[in-house]
């Protein structure tokens, strides 16, 4: 780790508790930093915490104790509509299941985030939204209703759609852990990809050995601690 | 804030659910359409029955009444006036029913703002003679111009010009009445006055108001036939009407004038206060029975919307994980709302217009009614504005609350919870 590296995510003693149904700690002073550039993965058993901890840093889940920096502003404790503008700025997001709106066609679905950030123009944005989908050869499904599309494929926009804003980091919750292996490879592929051709900074939990032993830097959690980052 | 892309977002829900989304504007479209059909037919015949008698009564009659003097000779004598007086069996003096200075009244009437018309009459009674039967009626002495520009005279003669009236002795009988004389247009009638004079009059018209008795005692003439008939001046009248620009003023004014001139003066509400009851009453029930069909609709809309949140939780937590905040969503549910009431609203006032249309040909034929062919409807604005307005009202409180729990949906649960 370089100093001219800036830091991206810094998250400092972050404790987080569930009180339901009896007082649990999940999370216990989880401390680390993502610089610019980096492909993270965050790895651990089932129950270790590692998604609630994604989601405190995707800024979603604001009820824990600790401090979070983003691009070096300090986040934790700022207001839900702040929060929530620089989730469609800086943040693009993965999920597992969650994957798109299927009301929409591919190409809508990549471009709303960037029509809700308002920065480009609609005819930009389709533009710009048609570039991502060539990253993935996707173009030829731009106008298909998102509910036509394979899970892999639907994955695939996802991760465009995570593009569309150049977010400053893109999180990932289990981004193949409902794909067959074919279409995870894909996906995996080009994740790597990403990293290797944009520089783009990621952060993926994952149970996926295989998949973490790709990333540049691996945190393993074991009952909410971060055992190895 | 970006509505282009709020409202593309709420399209996009809404033809995902299209049949449900048209059930709920059905739902705002027939309890709209309702709502303003009824209120045009109820007002519309609101309007004609109080019409039947309101719009020929004068909002301020002024007149003589034979009573007994007031200011009897006891009580201006000085040597009685610390006493109480008793005086029985007064009669009334020798007043006249004519009224004084009739000409510097109606002077004074006319230069009243408030005042929108002014028509004198004299009315008389007299005896129509029919062979050896002697019929007894009322022979209203009128401008026939005023008369017709104040209280629709026109409509109400059924047969006959009514502007042959202005030609001297000529009479319009009341329908009743003409039957019972067998008069036929062209007919030549003879009447006693009561003071003994003799008059022949030529028929040229009926009159029916659609108030039986009425019609069987009052026929119409000019004033000059009747001051001739009576063999009086051409001052001399025994009422005044008058119409005001504002029926709420009658009351007041009439108390102002009665002072004013010394002589007796009605006013609308204190003759006909049991019509505004009746019409208030209607009007009531026909809002009452309007907005429980506007509330039932929202209560559609409310349930449907609510199905949508429970089905597109998804929808909702993706839109909040990539940067909605809670007022965008918020706005998603509440244009939804919205659009179904504007639109179901827009639809269901232009339907209303249309059965409104629609009853308005409906033939409504009554002998007591000679002026109405069809059904009455009234076409005020007002009941569209209120219609519409309402129903934008509704639908928003109705997709508010919904809203405010979409609004709330926590993105983490739905996401972790899969």
């Amino acid at each position: 780790m370089s100093l001219e590296k800036k830091s991206v995510l810094e998250a400092k003693d972050i404790d987080k508790y569930f009180y339901n149904p009896v007082k649990t700690q999940v999370l216990k002073k989880v401390t680390f930093r993502i610089n610019r550039g980096e492909f993270v993965s965050v790895v651990g058993k089932s129950g270790c915490g590692k998604s609630t901890l994604l989601y405190i840093l995707s800024t979603m889940d604001t009820a824990f104790d600790g401090k979070l920096w983003m691009d070096q502003e300090l986040i934790s404790g700022k207001p839900a509509n702040y929060l929530a503008k620089l989730r469609n700025e800086k943040i693009g997001f993965v999920f597992q299941f969650h994957y798109l709106l299927n009301e929409f066609s591919v190409l809508e679905n990549i471009m709303i985030p960037g029509l809700k950030l308002g920065k480009y123009s609609r005819q930009e944005l389709e533009h710009r939204a048609m570039e991502k989908l060539k990253i993935f050869d996707m173009e030829d499904h731009a106008l298909k209703k998102a509910y036509q599309l394979s899970g892999g494929q639907k994955q695939r926009v996802a991760i465009a759609r995570a593009l569309i804003n150049d977010p400053l980091l893109i999180m990932g919750d289990e981004p193949t852990g409902n794909l067959d292996k074919k279409n995870s490879d894909i996906v995996y592929n080009k994740f790597k990809e990403l990293a290797q051709e944009f520089g783009q900074t990621m952060l993926i939990v994952t149970h996926d050995t295989e998949f973490a032993s790709g990333t540049d830097r691996i945190i393993e959690m074991e009952d909410g601690k971060v055992i190895r980052h | 804030m970006k509505w282009g892309l709020i409202i593309e977002i709420s399209q996009a829900l809404m033809t995902a659910r299209l049949k449900q989304t048209l059930v709920a504007a059905i739902g705002v479209t027939f309890s709209i359409t309702m709502f303003v059909t009824l209120l045009g037919f109820m007002n519309g015949l609101n309007e004609m029955l109080d019409g039947l008698v309101l719009n020929r009564t004068p909002h301020i009659r002024f007149y003589n009444e034979i009573k007994p003097n007031p200011d009897q000779p006891v009580d201006i004598s000085d040597e009685f006036s610390n006493s109480l007086n008793f005086i029985r069996s007064i009669r009334p003096s020798t007043s006249r029913l004519s009224i004084y200075n009739s000409e510097s009244i109606m002077h004074a009437l006319e230069e009243d703002p408030r005042v929108t018309g002014i028509s004198p009459k004299i009315a008389a009674q007299v005896f129509f003679n029919v062979g050896t039967i002697d019929i007894t009626g009322v022979v209203n002495g009128i401008d026939v111009d005023k008369e017709a520009e104040l209280f629709a005279f026109q409509d109400y003669v059924t047969t006959g010009d009514y502007e042959d009236l202005k030609q001297t002795n000529s009479i319009i009988l009341g329908k009743g009445a003409a039957d019972r004389m067998l008069a036929d247009i062209g007919d030549v009638i003879q009447a006693t006055t009561a003071n003994g004079n003799k008059i022949q009059l030529k028929v040229v018209g009926y009159y029916q108001s659609g108030l039986g008795d009425y019609d069987n005692a009052n026929s119409f003439a000019s004033i000059s036939t009747v001051q001739k008939m009576l063999g009086e001046p051409s001052s001399y009248i025994t009422d005044i009407q008058i119409k005001l620009t504002d029926l709420d003023l009658a009351p007041s004014m009439a108390k102002e004038y009665r002072e004013i001139f010394g002589i007796d003066a009605d006013d609308i509400q204190t003759v006909n206060a049991q019509f505004e009851t009746g019409t208030y009453i209607r009007t009531l029930i026909s809002y009452a029975v309007g907005i429980t069909l506007l509330v039932v609709s929202g209560f559609g809309i409310y349930n449907i919307l609510n199905m949508m949140i429970y089905e597109k939780l998804d929808t909702i937590a993706i839109l909040k994980a990539i940067g909605f905040n809670s007022q965008d969503v918020k706005r998603i549910f509440i244009s939804i709302a919205l659009v179904i009431g504007v639109v179901g609203g827009s639809i269901g006032l232009i339907l209303g217009f249309l059965a409104c249309l629609g009853i308005e040909r409906i033939p409504f034929e009554t002998e007591a009614l000679p002026t109405i062919k069809t059904f009455p409807v009234d076409f005020n604005v007002k009941y569209y504005l209120i219609g519409g307005i309402f129903s934008v009202v509704t639908t928003y409180f109705a997709g508010y609350f919904p809203a405010r729990k979409a609004s709330g949906v926590d993105p983490v649960d739905i996401i972790r919870g899969k």
